[in-house]
């Protein structure tokens, strides 16, 4: 039925295929968490190191955004390969990676939307009112933003076992939040679309892998 | 005489050990074998790194000293750093990233060029390369560039007024606009041929200015900048320059110019109307769909933390000069 029990049903069935290897599921998920610490850390940490140094190329503050924002969709497009690939590879245990990458895709949107107000705008808060009001595509990856972060907060162990039922369908969201992300990337760009077009049709395939679980999401929202 | 070049010149030589630093750094993670784990995650960075792993064994393209009289009227403006202005370029024809250009134009060849120059007018003539840097005498401007995208520089060019260069051919009564055109090689530009690299815009690149506009003492030919020809990623071997207008006027490499009686297309204008209209000049009270146009950053030198926002003045700060070429226009609606 929902994912979470879907979920712990896979964790006993990636244990169940596990005994070929002499790891158990929980060193290999500190294994994962490990290399995805340091796959989301280090080129952060390179990025401004550069950039501080004026070794970023002649404009750094486009190129931290940039590469904030599109590491923060591609973290996020990530995450929602997570549980086909844990589901098509039947392994469970992946499915405990998915909250830290969950967490760094909203890291690197919190650092995108940082750069954009402390370098580009430069504080100038009627300027960033002004511009996340006119121009689209930024109202559109402002809303984007306050969804993630809706769903970073509510990560907390305690709030979820709070928010009971309620927690899975605010977490459904993520599906409108990726094809939000992209949107806001299409429409940020002057001419050259085809990155854009790319990132949407990935999305895309992304949502289509889960197409039931999306049809029966639409049809409970019309019931 | 070189004031103030030195001083920007020296900042960029010390940053050049920093970056032998940097590809250290590099060698160190990919030993660590994580390059590939943060490919994943951005391409900004990565990109940037493997660009100056090839450049180093790539021959690049040489610049030639030019003999022009300074420029003594703009000296107190903060130039942008030489290395900045041949790094950030928006030159489709050889990528739609700014850093591509630098990188994929290397070997353009620029001589043999012709520029032709016909249409209303008594005297078309043809210029060969050498007669781009002989034919008028060259001078510095410096001026500030400034990005429809709301960035800005500024730039010591050398080259001559369009005006010089239009009187040679004697235009006639009915020469209204002069249309300009960069060249069309597909084999040298990779954007022309690539659609992914050029970013969706037709090709070649046309741009077109109002007889008037074009006559005006401040509207430039440059050949050169920083004392030296022109490398490739900013317009060798000549390129427009029309410092109170967004830089997409500024069309670069260019192998025609036209004396047109009806106003010309223009490539931006085409692809996209409601944001770029002919005119295009520069103006803060007229903000494009996708950036204010209030404000700019200034690109000079310094990191993330340069506090280079200024405010963007009426014409980019030329309208002594240029205003009355739009006496009673209404610039809200030819913007």
């Amino acid at each position: 039925m929902s994912e979470g029990i879907h979920s712990q049903s896979l964790i006993f069935v990636g244990r169940d295929l596990s005994p070929g290897f002499n790891m158990n599921s929980s060193s290999k998920v500190l294994i994962l968490k490990i290399i995805i610490h340091l796959g989301a850390l280090l080129p952060v940490i390179n990025l401004y190191f550069l950039a501080f140094a004026d070794q970023l190329g002649a404009d750094p503050v486009e190129a931290v955004i940039h590469f904030t924002g599109i590491g923060s969709l591609n973290i996020l497009l990530l995450t929602l390969c997570v549980s086909p690939l844990a589901k098509f590879l039947k392994q469970g245990y992946l499915l405990q990676t998915r909250r830290l990458l969950g967490l760094y895709a909203f890291t690197y949107a919190l650092l995108h939307l940082l750069n954009f107000l402390a370098f580009e705008v430069q504080f100038d808060g009627m300027l960033f009112i002004s511009e996340v009001i006119d121009r689209p595509y930024i109202t559109v990856g402002m809303l984007a933003f306050i969804l993630l972060s809706a769903l970073a907060i509510t990560s907390l162990n305690r709030l979820k076992r709070k928010m009971g039922k309620s927690w899975q369908h605010l977490h459904n969201s993520i599906y409108l939040l990726v094809l939000l992300v992209t949107v806001h990337f299409y429409w940020s760009v002057k001419s050259e679309l085809i990155a854009p077009l790319f990132y949407f049709l990935l999305a895309i395939i992304l949502l289509a892998v889960r197409h039931k679980k999306l049809k029966r999401l639409i049809q409970s929202m019309f019931a | 005489m070189l004031i103030k070049t030195p001083k920007n010149s020296s900042l960029k030589d010390s940053a050049v050990t920093d970056e032998s630093v940097y590809h250290d750094r590099r060698n160190i993670l990919k030993q660590m074998g994580f390059l590939g784990a943060g490919a994943l995650l951005g391409s900004a960075v990565t990109s940037k790194a493997s660009a100056g792993f090839f450049s180093d064994d790539k021959p690049s393209f040489s610049t030639k000293a030019l003999t022009y009289s300074k420029d003594t009227k703009n000296v107190g403006l903060l130039k942008t750093p030489e290395q900045k202005v041949i790094s950030h370029n928006n030159f489709y024809e050889f990528g739609a990233k700014k850093d591509q250009p630098i990188e994929l134009s290397q070997g353009f060849k620029v001589d043999p060029w012709q520029l032709t120059i016909s249409g209303e007018c008594d005297k078309p003539i043809t210029l060969d390369y050498d007669d781009l840097t002989t034919m008028l005498p060259l001078e510095e401007r410096i001026y500030r560039m400034r990005c429809v995208e709301a960035w800005s520089m500024v730039i010591p060019w050398v080259g001559f007024s369009l005006a010089d260069l239009l009187k040679k051919v004697a235009p006639n009564s009915r020469a209204k606009y002069v249309a300009f055109e960069t060249l069309y090689d597909p084999e040298q530009m990779p954007g022309q041929a690539s659609r992914r690299l050029g970013g969706g815009i037709k090709y070649p690149y046309v741009e077109g200015l109002r007889i008037d506009e074009a006559m005006n003492p401040l509207t430039l030919m440059s050949v050169g900048l920083y004392g030296k020809t022109l490398p490739p990623q900013n317009g060798a071997p000549i390129r427009l320059v029309v410092p109170w207008k967004y830089g997409f006027k500024s069309i670069k490499s260019i192998v025609a110019i036209k004396l047109l009686e009806h106003q010309p297309p223009t490539t931006w204008n085409k692809l996209a109307a409601r944001e770029y209209g002919f005119y295009a000049n520069v103006n803060p009270n007229h903000d494009h769909p996708r950036w204010s146009q209030a404000s700019e950053r200034r690109i000079t030198s310094g990191g993330l933390f340069a506090r280079n926002r200024i405010a963007t003045l009426p014409f980019n700060g030329y309208g002594d000069e240029v205003a009355d070429l739009y006496r009673g226009m209404n610039l809200s609606k030819y913007y």
